[in-house]
């Protein structure tokens, strides 16, 4: 496969799991706002510090305010990450890969452009509007990823597009969780209390995590629900269960199982092994934000790798000037 | 519900495909106007509509250039087809094989023996300067003497009911994407008419091409790609579509390192040699170590590679000469030169502003004729004498003193028309025809086309860049 091609499908699933991503985020924290208590402040804010834009928007918008939140997140084109961009760029790299995907996969991630392309053209949605609007978007990504495992073969390019796809997912659990961890709850004396369950079961469910929580551990926690979404090697969405589907497909890519071939198998390897052989209790004791902030620049470094061992046209070029030379 | 009235359709003098003079439905159309006159207006425009949106649903759409980056268009497609009877078509499709036989015996003579200057068939300075010449091709074959492997010119018919030929094109015609999606469309549309009326498939096309160009390695399993300039150039659906529907590698330039002067593609697992490419980009941008240097669509070494016969490129570079309208008038002559027959499918008289009696006739005339510019093409360029102002003529005019090797001009033709939809009534647009051929081991003319309409009330000018939109075009069997 071209390694443009390969680099391109990536990025198309990328972009697509960062959109639904965003969608999952705001609709729990619409859910979390109506079952706060009485006077309690809906909070905002946490939802772009999860994403990492905040210089961003601080740049852009005076104040933190529901309206503005959401506009930049979903709608914003001043935003490179907003949903409307997630999925344009997702497109944008669809069609680039025309050739690779199927007519299926085409068309519903075409579909899924213009039920967002029309919704940003709409002044002043209500909140029901807007709702609707991200159970759809949910539900439009997981289309795709439907129409994707049911007809694309296993061949290179799907294994690029689930690698982009599970690093992605990763990141954000690990973000989300770590919204939870050091911003939702201003104080201590609160840890325990029914605003930090609710908080909890609003984290559980923006990443789908709820039912199989409860299933597996039945009373909420916050060090069980951290061990869940990190730790777990059963639940599809934990940042470990991540890493061990993406060594799956690093492994098939380079044609290696023991040891690795190239940096990206190494470095997915050893930080999949620091995960496996952790302990909750050390990473709360430990700081979990620490943790967490670490893992975030891990995957950044494991991109970068894999972008460096398979996309790259770098030495190619270098070789190709070197003949000319010659 | 009120059903369809074609009563105050208007033929206003011109050729209709639908209605002859006395306003009787014709012979091809006998079946589809049956179905429509059970239909009422609010039911088509229903189906219209349908269209419309699966058009967008299959992301059939292509950028305008002069627009900003991102601003998307569809080709509109017209759901009443155009209908061609299969006595038409067999005449058709044996003047376009003569003429592209021709015309590439043409190009492997200009480029090699050169007799038909030496002949005085045609004058050795208007080929040779013509910028779409390429001098580095002079003693070169291409792979199987084919040069222009694939061809979509442009046909009308007059107002005497007769097809004319009004361009050629042999570097990279576009369209055949819509040709074979209008189809899938249109088969939705009326499933029921496909069933009744035997409508020639062109399903098989992207198959053929496919055939084509393995035809032209002695390779088991030649590596074929689709080379593109990118997904911002405005025939990108195209590109991408048949690299898809052939199973063919889709490149840009920057995808191929040419080492050894042999071709490679840069893949995930290293390189991979590459041996026809189908290209879509143009002469001047395939190569900047020989043509424009600025150019970063192209591959450095591709042009190397290819005439060390390494590489097929198809169509082969250096074909657009022809394209050049001033060869076109050429063309009769050179037809009867290379095949000793008379041409079949005429050309649309042509006025060459080169020759000095031609040029005065062109000034004189002007207000009555249309004004090419010989190396445009999407409709710029040009001046549609009838229609312009005096202002526009006068502009021209200077144009064609400056340098009348760049002008012809031919008489206004009034195009043929087919009913279309407009708004909530069915009134006449005019239209041509885009046929394709494919040139490998035969010469294979792809039984439908693109019919190009011009959707705004009263105008000729079809093409997408202008506000033309498209037909589906049935040709039937029997």
């Amino acid at each position: 496969m071209l390694g443009r091609v390969a680099n391109t499908i990536y990025w198309m699933n990328r972009y697509l799991e960062r959109a639904e991503n965003y969608a999952r985020f705001m609709d729990v924290n619409y859910n979390l706002s109506l079952e706060l208590p009485p006077n309690e402040v809906e909070q905002w804010q946490p939802l772009v510090l999860i994403t990492g834009d905040w210089e961003l928007y601080e740049s852009l918008y005076p104040n933190v305010e529901k309206s503005k939140v959401i506009y930049f997140l979903t709608f914003d084109k001043e935003n490179p990450n907003s949903i409307f961009n997630c999925i344009l760029n997702s497109r944008e790299n669809a069609r680039a890969v025309r050739a690779e995907i199927t007519k299926e996969v085409w068309e519903q991630i075409n579909a899924l452009y213009y039920l967002v392309k029309n919704a940003a053209a709409k002044k002043n949605q209500s909140d029901k509007e807007l709702r609707r609007l991200f159970t759809d978007i949910k539900n439009g990504c997981q289309l795709v990823y439907g129409m994707y495992y049911a007809t694309i073969s296993r061949n290179e390019g799907w294994h690029f597009a689930k690698l982009g796809q599970i690093i992605e997912r990763a990141d954000k659990t690990s973000r989300v969780l770590d919204a939870k961890y050091h911003l939702l709850l201003k104080s201590p004396k609160l840890i325990g209390s029914s605003l930090d369950l609710i908080q909890w079961a609003a984290l559980l469910k923006s990443v789908s995590a709820f039912d199989m929580y409860r299933k597996k551990n039945g009373k909420l926690t916050s060090s069980g629900i951290a061990e869940f979404l990190i730790l777990d090697t059963e639940f599809p969405r934990s940042i470990l269960a991540c890493l061990l589907s993406a060594e799956r497909c690093l492994i098939t890519l380079s044609g290696s199982s023991v040891g690795f071939s190239n940096n990206a198998q190494r470095q997915l390897g050893v930080l999949k092994s620091q995960l496996e052989y952790a302990d909750i209790n050390d990473i709360i004791a430990n700081g979990m934000h620490e943790y967490l902030d670490n893992i975030q620049l891990k995957l950044n470094d494991i991109s970068s790798a894999i972008y460096n061992s398979f996309f790259s046209i770098e030495p190619y070029v270098q070789n190709q000037s070197q003949s000319q030379v010659q | 519900m009120p059903k369809l009235d074609f009563s105050a359709y208007d033929t206003k003098g011109f050729y209709d495909e639908m209605f002859d003079e006395n306003n009787n439905i014709r012979p091809n159309y006998q079946l589809f106007a049956e179905r429509l006159q059970n239909m009422s207006q609010k039911k088509l425009n229903t189906l219209q509509h349908a269209t419309d949106r699966a058009q967008l649903s299959f992301g059939m759409t292509f950028n305008v250039y002069s627009d900003n980056q991102g601003i998307e268009r569809i080709l509109h497609l017209d759901i009443i087809p155009r209908i061609i009877a299969n006595n038409e078509w067999n005449h058709l499709e044996k003047g376009l094989q003569q003429r592209i036989k021709a015309l590439n015996l043409f190009i492997q003579d200009i480029y090699n023996d050169q007799n038909v200057f030496k002949d005085k068939i045609i004058p050795k300075e208007m080929i040779l300067s013509s910028v779409s010449y390429l001098k580095e091709l002079v003693g070169f074959k291409p792979p199987k003497d084919i040069w222009c492997h694939i061809t979509g010119s442009d046909l009308i018919k007059g107002g005497d009911g007769m097809y004319y030929v009004l361009e050629d094109n042999l570097r990279c015609p576009s369209g055949v994407s819509y040709m074979l999606e209008n189809r899938e469309i249109l088969k939705r549309t009326f499933p029921e008419l496909f069933e009744k009326l035997d409508v020639k498939p062109v399903y098989n096309y992207t198959h053929t091409l496919r055939d084509t160009l393995e035809s032209l390695v002695d390779i088991d399993k030649p590596t074929v790609a689709v080379m593109t300039p990118g997904i911002y150039n405005s025939a990108y659906f195209e590109h991408s579509y048949l690299a898809q529907q052939m199973g063919a590698e889709l490149v840009e330039g920057r995808d191929l390192i040419v080492k050894n002067d042999m071709v490679y593609m840069i893949t995930t697992n290293g390189l991979k040699r590459v041996d026809v490419i189908y290209r879509r980009v143009d002469d001047d941008f395939i190569d900047p170590e020989v043509f424009n240097k600025k150019s970063l669509l192209g591959t450095p070494g591709l042009f190397r590679a290819y005439l060390k016969g390494n590489v097929v490129l198809v169509n082969a570079p250096g074909t657009g000469v022809v394209d050049d309208k001033a060869v076109y008038a050429y063309i009769p002559r050179i037809i009867k030169y290379y095949m000793g027959e008379d041409m079949i499918l005429p050309n649309v008289k042509t006025y060459i502003c080169d020759e000095k009696d031609d040029c005065k006739y062109v000034i004189e005339n002007i207000h009555n004729l249309v004004v090419k510019q010989t190396d445009a093409s999407g409709g710029y360029g040009m001046l549609i004498g009838p229609k312009s102002t005096k202002k526009e003529q006068e502009e021209f005019i200077a144009k064609i003193k400056n340098k009348p090797r760049n002008y012809i001009a031919q008489p206004m033709i009034n195009l043929s028309r087919v009913p279309t939809i407009a708004d909530n009534t069915i009134e006449g647009r005019h239209v041509d025809l885009r046929p394709y051929a494919l040139y490998g081991e035969d010469i294979k003319i792809i039984p439908g086309a693109l019919t190009r309409v011009a959707l705004k009330k009263g105008s000729i000018v079809v093409n997408s860049s202008q506000g033309g939109g498209s037909k589906d075009t049935w040709v039937l069997n029997s």
